[in-house]
């Protein structure tokens, strides 16, 4: 027996009661990254968040303001809404599959796949309502991603292989289903009234009301929850920002949408989406597991997670908001024809997840990047329209806003690696 | 011996081949608790391999094992889990874009509603473990891990290990890629988890460090045992030898 009776057990550092109160003590200081001090110096090492596209926007509103005054006016702002609404669904879906650092080529056609069953199952023989309708067609599309999903991890086949494969192949099941060089008209009100509705003065107002008020709320009582349990607070002044910066945006909106036709549905459809999207990927598991599989695969697999099922399941998200997109888009242009899903719908929702900050190579992004985005690429299209300019150019202004804005994340990057932040 | 202590876990001439390879031949190991056991020998001596067995990632073929004086058949990296055996790997296995917290949740995070994280719980119970870890070089547990030193993401890596009730950790060379001040961070820490009464297997290349902090020296050369030291007995010269020429209890069978 060597140690069995040492004379005194050495005194263990006294561990616990001052370190406690030095990592707790946060609770005087703002947790990092909350208050205006740091938020500057974040800035300063490169970590921007959504400061360039705000940026960028400024510019392109004043751009286009200068060529054309009609850019920003009310109608126009309102046009805008439902101009981006598709895209924007179909990036949010785009969003989870960048987040696992894979890639979906298909969503542009799954999102006609969705709305050709939509729209052919209320025509005659079938004559379905359009709440069944619409839920066959997103029960459809979500099939159409765990085809795909299940493709990619069985056979252990790149993502960008079997959804290169979808995007010709549902190509021509859109194709074979409508007939060459048809068009299937939408009948259901319902239907196209998802992206031609506008909402009345008091019901824009009131809505907006309701969300400024819950998001207040949930902040409020997140906060509390911390304080009460003793962690780092975020001062006052900090969330009153927050709040206050968010009920101007929403609150400005609506005043603008009212000057001309009222807020688009399609609008509260899309920060609806946007608020469930976000509780998912960053307050649930779900998402916790989504964003650790980007970062690390083998972190997370070490961790007990069913890697390859999450990544199924992620492709299921994807079709499903291709849906969404693809019923939207079909509503706005109330018929359905051989060309829904293609052109430029494919590269433009891609385009909005990474232009508003989504990382390609996976593990960073938010849910929110794919609305920026949008705003970004619906804006810029609109403005090129209004100008009288070819797609050509639209194409080439697009192309180069999308090279800026990743070179802009690339080099925000480097300068945080350089400051250890990432 | 007066008193002959149980030891947490003991492996009883334990073998394992791969193919015509035989890794393990009739191995003896065990470690106690609040000891720190170090596991040293050279290249292909069948460290890596006999903590692949200990895991459950690679079951050993035969030969017995005991956790807490109780037979137990560890055939894959649950049962070990479910003993409380956790092993940091080299590579650590870390999420990067994720903070600490969620790090040291990962895979075992706690929800309020069936759904939502309880993110308020996790950053305590995080707080807590660094804490008494003694780990106190974070800014905070809300950063990235990308942000963290060598030797803070060991530390984050090692407190994950012993958040989860675990009794015996082993660690697969961790100051391997550290610096001499980061090294003495991770070697500090060792020695607490074994204060905390856990037993501490380590597995080193650098024999300084064994020396600093290991009780136990358990040396292994092709795959079979040479001898057990206690630290305060050997030289670094012994273990050297030992490692490269001691002399082995079976006759090498594989040839």
């Amino acid at each position: 027996m060597t140690t069995l009776n040492n004379p005194a057990p050495a005194p263990l550092p006294p561990t616990t009661t001052p370190q406690r109160t030095r990592l707790l003590a946060n609770r005087d200081q703002p947790a990092p990254g909350t208050d205006l001090r740091s938020y500057l110096k974040r800035l300063r090492s490169g970590d921007l968040g959504p400061l360039p596209i705000i940026v960028g926007l400024i510019i392109i509103a004043i751009i286009f303001q200068s060529q054309n005054d009609n850019f920003l006016t009310a109608r126009n702002f309102v046009n805008l809404i439902p101009q981006m609404a598709g895209i924007t669904a179909i990036a949010y879906g785009v969003v989870f599959i960048l987040l696992l650092g894979e890639i979906d080529l298909s969503v542009g056609y799954v999102s006609a796949v969705a709305a050709v069953s939509m729209t052919l199952l209320m025509l005659p023989p079938t004559n379905a309502p359009w709440y069944v309708a619409v839920v066959v067609g997103l029960v459809v599309a979500a099939g159409v991603g765990l085809l795909h999903g299940l493709l990619i991890t069985t056979f252990q086949v790149p993502s960008f292989v079997v959804t290169l494969a979808g995007l010709l192949g549902w190509n021509g099941v859109v194709l074979r289903i409508i007939g060459n060089g048809g068009t299937v008209i939408i009948q259901d009100q319902t239907i196209i009234g998802v992206a031609n509705t506008y909402l009345s003065p008091e019901l824009g107002w009131l809505v907006a009301i309701i969300f400024v008020g819950l998001y207040t709320l949930s902040v409020f009582l997140g906060e509390r929850a911390r304080g009460a349990q003793g962690l780092a607070a975020r001062p006052p002044y900090v969330i009153g920002l927050r709040v206050a910066v968010l009920a101007v945006l929403i609150f400005a909106t609506v005043a603008v949408c009212n000057e001309s036709r009222g807020v688009p549905f399609v609008g509260v459809l899309l920060l609806v989406m946007l608020v469930g999207l976000s509780f998912v990927a960053e307050q649930t598991r779900f998402g916790r597991y989504v964003y650790a599989i980007g970062g690390s695969k083998e972190a997370a697999r070490r961790a007990g997670i069913n890697v390859e099922r999450y990544r199924i399941y992620v492709f299921m998200i994807s079709s499903v908001m291709a849906g969404v997109g693809g019923i939207i888009l079909a509503s706005r242009l109330r018929s359905v024809d051989t060309n829904a899903g293609g052109g430029n719908l494919l590269l433009y929702s891609i385009a909005a997840a990474v232009i508003g900050g989504t990382s390609l190579f996976g593990g960073r992004g938010k849910v929110s990047s794919a609305l920026l985005g949008a705003l970004v690429i619906a804006s810029v299209d609109n403005g090129m329209g209004l100008l009288g300019l070819s797609s050509g150019d639209k194409f080439i202004v697009t192309g180069l806003v999308l090279l800026a804005a990743v070179i802009v994340d690339s080099v925000s990057r480097r300068s945080q690696k350089r400051s250890g932040l990432v | 011996m007066v008193l002959q202590e149980q030891p947490l876990l003991q492996l009883k001439s334990v073998s394992k081949r791969f193919g015509a390879i035989q890794a393990l031949t009739q191995v003896n190991f065990e470690v106690r608790r609040g000891e720190v056991l170090a596991l040293v020998g050279d290249n292909g001596a069948g460290k890596s391999t006999l903590i692949k067995g200990i895991a459950g990632i690679y079951p050993f073929d035969e030969g017995e094992v005991f956790f807490d004086g109780k037979p137990v058949n560890i055939r894959g990296p649950r049962d070990s889990a479910a003993l409380g055996i956790e092993v940091v790997y080299q590579d650590l296995a870390l999420a990067d874009n994720l903070d600490v917290v969620a790090n040291m949740f990962l895979g075992r995070e706690r929800t309020t509603q069936p759904f939502r994280l309880n993110e308020s719980s996790m950053e305590l119970a995080c707080i807590e473990t660094l804490n008494s870890l003694s780990v106190s070089t974070l800014r905070s547990v809300r950063q990235p891990v990308a942000g963290l030193s060598g030797g803070q993401r060991q530390a984050i890596a090692v407190a994950k290990a012993v958040m989860w009730n675990s009794r015996l950790v082993i660690l697969d060379e961790p100051t391997a890629a550290l610096g001499v001040a980061q090294t003495r961070q991770v070697l500090d820490l060792v020695r607490r988890l074994a204060e905390k009464n856990l037993a501490v297997a380590l597995i080193s290349h650098n024999l300084y460090d064994v020396f600093e902090v290991a009780d136990r020296i358990t040396v292994l050369r092709l795959g079979q045992n040479v001898r057990d030291f206690n630290t305060s007995e050997t030289t670094q010269q012994e273990i050297v030898l030992a490692m490269t020429a001691g002399a082995l209890q079976h006759t090498n069978t594989a040839g």
